[in-house]
């Protein structure tokens, strides 16, 4: 591990996946992600990867499906209208089992919307988004440590689910600077490797055609399609119990018990600090995986609770998982900021108390 | 006995999917023969299309994915990067490449992509049902053109070797039909000097085979060859476009 150092977010993030394994990166400039590709162009060509700017999304998310096909480590990043537009390549890697990691700066939507931070892309990234019956896990930081460390994980994870996972996060983190501890430098995969690690890969025979590999995603024939979903499925019942990540925070006896990832579950931190001087205890269940989604932490929320609060930057997502979390149980509660404005700790807290007394 | 024939180790011996006529068999064969002949069948990945020829694995003896519509060359980029020392094709038709890939073709020949792209004008949709492809002729009648195409409704057919040509990166572009012995004889060679351009790193590699689909275009396997010399070579001439030596071969 390194030095405490100093860093930016996209930069810190690039570094991540690179110390990660990743070694191929394909990506169009889009606001508020920009500094990684232009880590990436000036990084990996000496650390002998390659980096490539493709001319849209479209082209960059193919380039990843095509290195990754072939064995390659690949990372790319995006923004809110770009992973739009790479759900056609997230459905398609999906279903042909291929790994990739994407990082996902949320901006304000719909349409163009805004460069402002952002988590309305939340059903996007955790409901598909693409076509078909499929699953991509998504991990949610609320600091740049955190990020680094899951971009570093999800290169390995994403190569032993076979399947795309997605790292979720938006312009403040990604252009804010926070101390950082980096981890160590995985060891390179080199070509003549691919194929133990990876004996699916497209990467030419050599000598043996009976080795011929094919990787695809049609299925023409109804049984098989039904079957290979099935499979995908299996794999997905097994990511819900084993990639499940949360942080929970003084939620027994809480009278408040917020729910809330990323950035705004910091601010919520601050908030339930501001509560607690008004004598008011609340307290925090953060996901940090978003699909598969925390439902256990709630099973923390004992009687003593009044209200559970989803927070977000969004006009209504994330408290639909809330909803599936707290059943019947707790009134539910919304506190929101949208087209890009961040909740301070202090709006948090106020409107906090306000639904508290409402309910009361 | 002296051996004078051999069916190609490119092809899988099994049947394919293409209708009776179409030419899809004979462009996969004179592509995978080169290989063999090359001698890299087992150092070569190939990208499939969206189209029939989406399952051209199942025929194909080498290393090969699917890719989504019009990305293949998107795709084979990526394998490219990975793999500098690999010889990486993409085969595709006029509707994933001319039409939802334009994107795609014209930035991997802009980049000078080292791939060899093998594109399929046949002048439709074939594995849908017969629409109207960006090259389907003036006049022509498809089941999205039912009067037959027009100009002023669809604009003029796009000739994607005359396109990309103006382009640095493409190195070699040829057009090709294989409606004739002769023909697909010139075709064979057309393939060998792409994968010729690709293997010395030169850049971009494209041959354009005039095609047939005389199950779209309601015609019986000889009048279907008889319109590629009729309709299709006047509009789209036959010729080397761009090679590393210079203007036309």
């Amino acid at each position: 591990m390194s030095e405490k150092v100093l860093m930016k977010g996209n930069e810190a993030f690039a570094e991540a996946a690179i110390l990660g394994g990743s070694r191929y990166y394909f990506g169009y400039p889009i606001t508020p992600q920009n500094e990684i590709p232009e880590y990436m162009s000036r990084e990996l060509p000496k650390r002998g990867g390659a980096f490539l700017q493709a001319e849209s999304e479209l082209g960059a998310i193919n380039m990843a499906y095509g290195a990754s096909a072939s064995g390659g480590r690949v990372f790319i990043t995006s923004s809110s209208p770009g992973i739009a537009l790479m759900q056609e390549g997230l459905s398609f890697l999906s279903s042909a089992e291929v790994p990739l990691v994407v990082l996902a700066v949320c901006r304000g939507g719909p349409g163009i919307g805004g460069i402002h931070p952002g988590q309305a892309d939340y059903l996007q990234v955790t409901r598909g988004g693409g076509n078909g019956d499929y699953k991509v896990p998504v991990f949610a930081p609320s600091s740049i440590q955190e990020a680094v460390d899951l971009i570093y994980e999800s290169v390995e994870l994403s190569d032993y689910w076979q399947n795309p996972f997605l790292v979720f996060t938006d312009g403040i983190l990604a252009q804010m600077m926070e101390p950082v501890v980096l981890p160590d430098p995985r060891p390179e995969m080199k070509n003549e490797d691919i194929k133990k690690h990876k004996p699916w890969a497209i990467t030419g025979y050599g000598d043996d055609d009976s080795k011929r590999a094919v990787v695809k995603s049609l299925r023409m024939v109804p049984d098989d399609l039904e079957k290979h979903v099935e499979k995908l499925f299996e794999k997905y019942a097994r990511a819900e119990k084993e990639l499940v990540r949360v942080e929970t925070l003084g939620v027994e006896d809480a009278d408040i018990v917020f729910v809330a990832f990323g950035t705004v579950a910091r601010i919520t931190k601050e908030a339930i600090e501001l509560l607690a001087d008004r004598g008011i205890k609340a307290g925090l269940i953060r996901p940090i995986s978003l699909w598969p989604f925390p439902y256990g932490a709630f099973d923390l929320i004992t009687d003593k609770t009044k209200v559970v609060i989803s927070a977000e930057l969004s006009m209504g997502q994330l408290i639909q998982d809330v909803k599936i979390g707290v059943g019947k149980r707790f009134p539910i509660g919304l506190i929101n900021r949208t087209g890009g404005i961040i909740p301070t700790s202090l709006e948090i807290a106020n409107r906090a108390e306000s639904i508290l007394k409402a309910g009361s | 006995m002296e051996q004078v024939f051999a069916y190609t180790k490119g092809m899988v011996r099994t049947d394919t999917s293409y209708c009776p006529g179409c030419a899809h068999g004979i462009a996969h064969r004179l592509i995978m023969e080169t290989l063999d002949e090359m001698g890299r069948l087992g150092s070569t990945i190939g990208v499939a299309p969206i189209g029939c020829s989406v399952q051209a694995h199942k025929f194909m003896n080498v290393d090969m994915c699917e890719s989504a519509h019009g990305r293949a060359p998107a795709v084979a980029t990526g394998i490219r990067r990975v793999h500098p020392d690999k010889l990486v094709f993409t085969y595709q038709g006029d509707g994933d490449l001319a039409s939802i890939g334009t994107g795609e073709i014209i930035h991997a020949a802009a980049r000078g992509e080292k791939i060899s792209t093998f594109f399929i004008n046949n002048g439709i949709y074939g594995m849908t049902g017969g629409q109207m492809a960006p090259t389907t002729l003036i006049g022509q009648r498809s089941t999205t053109s039912q009067s037959g195409r027009t100009v002023e409704q669809a604009g003029a057919p796009m000739r994607v070797c005359e396109l990309l040509a103006t382009l640095d990166g493409a190195v070699y572009i040829e057009r090709v039909a294989l409606n004739s012995p002769a023909n697909i004889n010139k075709a064979k060679k057309a393939v060998r000097r792409a994968f010729e351009v690709q293997e010395k790193g030169l850049g971009f590699s494209l041959v354009e085979f005039l095609s047939t689909c005389p199950t779209d275009w309601g015609l019986a396997p000889a009048d279907a060859m008889k319109w590629v010399s009729e309709k299709m070579i006047p509009y789209y001439p036959l010729g080397v476009f761009k090679s590393p030596e210079g203007g036309q071969a």
